[in-house]
């Protein structure tokens, strides 16, 4: 068949119809997975301005712009909208958008759990926003220790909102691990065996199994609380035998990993710059995945490092110490694999590979922080402190934030199929990378010297009050710098220069399909003989034929080799997903006023999965 | 209007020459000591491996940036330089393991305190209880720990409603005091003087304002100090302030305060028996004086908003006689 003519019929069966009816009812991934990427970054720009707001209020002692209900509500925001409505989907999204392009298939595993699983996350970010501005945001911290969030302490719905939330993302968090992890399990391009996976959809796979087994902790967590508040049952309640500290082990069990979960993607994309801008492979492929997976593995053996001072049995702190310094070795193995790759290729100094030299500068502060909190003796000192404050975001927007941005410069053309202005990435770049450091670094010493977190306010004899207006005056330089990043990003998603297909001349599949790609991302599926199919430009990708064109089939592929096995038929638009994900938003907010809501809510919940999941008959038995 | 607040230089016999009241980096107890050693050691040992990698990524991006005329560094070099990179890393990841290993040791519980004080925490205060030898006579103060200097003081934490921290840097490292689950602290002060301490963990609305003092004195002092507490509030002398107790035991003041040998029995609130002599109130809020004492009683909310202390309508009279009476409650 001719290339234009395959287009076309191509076209045909996978596009998305225009209007308000296909933007509801799309399943592309393409088209959700940016609707996800915008919307993280719509939730980064409310959280960043929430913490403008805190150093507005800390510039000073006494200072008396905001009160102690409002700050706590903000903290409690800044950090449940990062963690939970940021971080961990923006990661998320990029692997929906990417994921499918860089394994070489027309789309992701379940396209409507996929659609689902981004109604139910603006869902969740809408409630809690919707409650914060009607003052009933929550304020007991993104941790929601108990009792402070329990039914003694936390009148009113405060707590509930925050609690519905987290299972919103949960939802979401969740369905999308599935379908990566199948994705990239059985539906890889023919000959992408597991060695020749590229290092961002390996992180994107490890990152997906540490969802799979750390959301079930804080599902107990957040249900547990669910039901002490609205039901009255004390799981939490020391006096009926209940236990303070079960939450955290529970919540820390779910919340360390979540930091990998961060990292994990993050890592990926450095690996996909750094390969790229240095015109080489990234050294030690298999050191690398090893690494991956070993910290893996590792994030789920110290959780306890957060409960340091909570009176445990000291030979159990013992080990968390020495597994909590044992993830150093991982972490310093990847940067030591980058570094050689750096030392023996030929750097190009573009903005995504600058974020990525700064990513290096930053993370290895946070690391390095790191081991310091894994020690039981200093941790005592600093936790709970501004030198944790400081810690956390050298790991979480030196270790993340830092790569993603640097993601979004390398990978806008593929996204956007327009290219990002160099200057501006460059000042950008340049503001947040000083106005980070001097922002965060000051509160490590802050913290040594008695600043506890998560306060208001604190008083004039205190020596905090010179490092404090410091530290909020540079939080406008870092501000401006992402604002310069936003204001790129749309101008140039609007009129930036149009993109090639390979404008940085990269070697994995994503870009082999033109920018941004066709609704059936490649019009003949490729084959892949080696960890880096394009980098052989003399040599076109050879491609299987097969599938049929008139009706939605990705080829499966076996596990280890991607040997392909069968075709699969793959479903289409449809509204029912976000019927769906309405009933089941509809009866997890109805249920915070009544357990009864989970009987009645689950009726339209029912009808609309029964819609979903209605046969539609075998296509290849009717042909 | 404002109460006065307490100056580092106000408070008495504050630590000399230190720079400031509430910090790790000036450790006046043995265990803040041990662990400031280990935070030193740690953070020239971090700052040292920073550098290191620091000099190697500018030497890469460097030596990249210069022609290929150089050629190829071999995949065999490359694999032996990183290898030896991670041996470095475990070896020195290994040693700060260890270093932490000892330093817990060496910050443990002793076998025996010769003191032992019960500290409650409640939002947002902290309750103090003395036990004597006889575990009978026992007394309360609040947001202010008396301790013999160069003595081990275990000090016992309990919660009364969420989790705090009990966290005085320049003596110990913080703990948790966690709802039925009572923890131990060994406290101890090389040198007479005030030390500040904060909660740590947040415990709702007025975390921010919820300091304690720490007050080591020398044995003979702080046997005196015992004695004096000990004893019951004494009837005021002073007309305004005999006023004032009349007025305080008519009024909501008395159900949740005590005042030993007054018919006050309260017990939500600070036994204020011998709130005259504390430093401060509001934990570590203001100074005690005549002045900060009306303040706080005319309008504890303005002061510290959303605390547990309701607003009682007084009249200036009974307002300034009341203040008068706390105030001599030595």
């Amino acid at each position: 068949m001719e290339a234009g003519e395959l287009d076309r019929r191509l076209g045909a069966t996978w596009s998305t119809p225009p209007g308000l009816w296909g933007a509801l009812s799309t399943v592309d991934h393409k088209i959700i997975g940016r609707r996800y990427i915008v919307t993280a970054f719509v939730f980064l720009a409310l959280g960043g301005v929430l913490s403008l707001l805190m150093r507005l209020q800390l510039a000073q002692p006494e200072a008396r712009f905001i009160g102690p209900d409002r700050y706590n509500q903000i903290f409690t925001m800044h950090g449940s909208n990062m963690m939970f409505l940021f971080a961990v989907p923006v990661m998320q999204a990029m692997a929906i958008y990417l994921v499918p392009l860089m394994v070489g298939t027309r789309h992701i595993a379940f396209p409507r759990l996929n659609a689902f699983s981004y109604w139910m996350y603006l869902a969740g970010g809408l409630l809690l926003w919707i409650a914060f501005a009607v003052d009933t945001g929550p304020d007991v911290g993104w941790f929601a220790y108990v009792p402070l969030s329990g039914p003694q302490y936390a009148a009113g719905k405060r707590a509930d909102i925050w609690a519905q939330m987290i299972t919103f993302t949960e939802v979401s968090a969740l369905a999308i691990a599935v379908e990566i992890v199948v994705t990239v399990f059985k539906q890889r391009a023919p000959g992408m065996s597991l060695d020749r996976i590229p290092l961002f959809v390996w992180s994107m796979l490890v990152t997906s199994f540490l969802v799979i087994l750390a959301m079930p902790a804080i599902m107990i967590a957040s249900t547990s609380l669910i039901l002490d508040r609205l039901v009255g049952t004390h799981f939490f309640n020391p006096a009926e035998g209940g236990d303070v500290l079960l939450w955290q082990h529970l919540f820390w069990f779910f919340g360390h990993p979540e930091v990998y979960i961060i990292f994990l993607p993050a890592v990926g994309m450095v690996s996909s710059i750094v390969a790229t801008f240095t015109q080489r492979p990234v050294f030690g492929y298999l050191a690398m995945v090893m690494a991956l997976i070993a910290t893996g593995v590792l994030a789920f053996g110290l959780w306890v490092h957060h409960m340091f001072v909570a009176g445990l049995p000291r030979l159990g702190e013992s080990f968390f110490t020495a597994s909590s310094m044992a993830i150093a070795v991982p972490a310093g193995l990847q940067i030591f694999c980058w570094l050689a790759t750096i030392w023996a290729g030929r750097p190009i100094f573009k903005a995504p590979f600058l974020f990525v030299i700064g990513f290096i500068v930053v993370f290895v502060i946070g690391g390095l922080t790191g081991v310091m909190v894994a020690s039981v003796p200093f941790d005592t000192q600093v936790h709970d402190t501004y030198f944790v404050v400081a810690h956390f975001h050298y790991v979480l927007v030196g270790g993340a934030v830092f790569p993603l941005l640097g993601a979004v410069y390398y990978w806008f053309p593929k996204l956007t199929g327009r290219m990002m202005s160099e200057s501006l990435g460059r000042w950008s770049f340049g503001l947040i990378f000083s106005g980070f450091n001097l922002t965060f670094f000051p509160m490590h010493i802050l913290g040594l010297q008695g600043m506890p977190r998560r306060i208001y306010t604190y008083q004039p004899e205190m020596p905090w009050a010179g490092l404090n207006m410091f530290i909020s005056l540079s939080g406008i330089i870092l501000a401006a710098g992402f604002l310069l990043f936003f204001i790129d990003a749309i101008r140039s998603a609007r009129s930036g220069p149009i993109a090639p297909a390979n404008p940085w001349g990269a070697s994995t599949l994503e870009w082999a399909t033109s920018s941004p790609p066709p609704s059936y991302n490649f019009a003949r599926l490729p084959v892949v003989e080696s960890l880096e199919p394009l980098s052989d430009r003399a040599d076109p990708l050879g491609f299987v034929e097969g599938l049929h064109t008139d009706r939605r089939e990705v080829l499966i592929t076996s596990v280890v080799e991607a040997r392909a096995e069968a075709r699969e038929s793959s479903v289409g638009n449809s509204i029912w997903p976000l019927l769906a994900a309405l009933a089941t938003s509809a009866m997890l907010i109805w249920s915070i006023f009544t357990p009864w809501a989970v009987v009645w809510g689950s009726i339209p919940i029912a009808i609309a999965l029964i819609g979903w999941f209605w046969p539609k008959g075998d296509p290849e038995d009717e042909s | 209007m404002r109460a006065p607040r307490i100056g580092v230089l106000s408070t008495g016999i504050l630590v000399s020459g230190c720079s400031g009241s509430q910090s790790a980096l000036n450790p006046y107890g043995a265990p803040a000591i041990h662990v400031e050693h280990l935070i030193v050691g740690i953070v020239v040992l971090s700052g040292a491996i920073w550098l290191l990698v620091m000099v190697m990524l500018a030497l890469a991006l460097r030596r990249g940036r210069r022609a290929e005329a150089e050629g190829q560094t071999s995949e065999g070099r490359l694999t032996m330089t990183v290898s030896a990179a991670v041996a470095v890393t475990v070896a020195t990841i290994a040693g700060m393991t260890i270093a932490s290993f000892y330093t817990t040791r060496s910050v443990g519980l002793p076998q025996s305190a010769a003191v032992t004080i019960t500290v409650r925490a409640q939002q947002w205060w902290w309750q103090v209880i003395y036990t004597g030898s006889d575990g009978t006579s026992t007394f309360q103060t609040a947001n202010e720990i008396h301790i013999p200097v160069g003595q081990d003081v275990r000090l016992q934490l309990e919660s009364a409603d969420v989790v705090h921290s009990f966290w005085v840097p320049s003596l110990a490292g913080k703990q948790d005091l966690v709802p039925g689950r009572p923890n131990d602290l060994l406290l101890r002060a090389e040198k007479r003087g005030v030390y500040r301490g904060q909660c740590a963990e947040f415990c709702g609305l007025q975390h921010s304002h919820m300091a304690v003092m720490v007050i080591a004195e020398a044995p003979s002092d702080y046997a005196r100090w015992i004695t004096s507490q000990r004893a019951n509030a004494m009837m005021p002398a002073d007309p305004d302030a005999a006023s004032g107790q009349a007025t305080f035991l008519a009024k909501p003041c008395a159900a949740c305060h005590t005042i030993r040998g007054t018919l006050a029995t309260g017990t939500t609130g600070p036994d204020l028996t011998h709130i005259g002599s504390r430093q401060t109130i509001a934990a570590g809020l203001v100074e005690t004086t005549r002045g900060s004492l009306a303040a706080w009683i005319a309008d504890p909310q303005t002061l510290k908003p959303g605390n547990n202390m309701p607003m009682v309508p007084l009249t200036s009279i009974e307002l300034q006689n009341i203040s008068a009476y706390m105030d001599s409650l030595k």
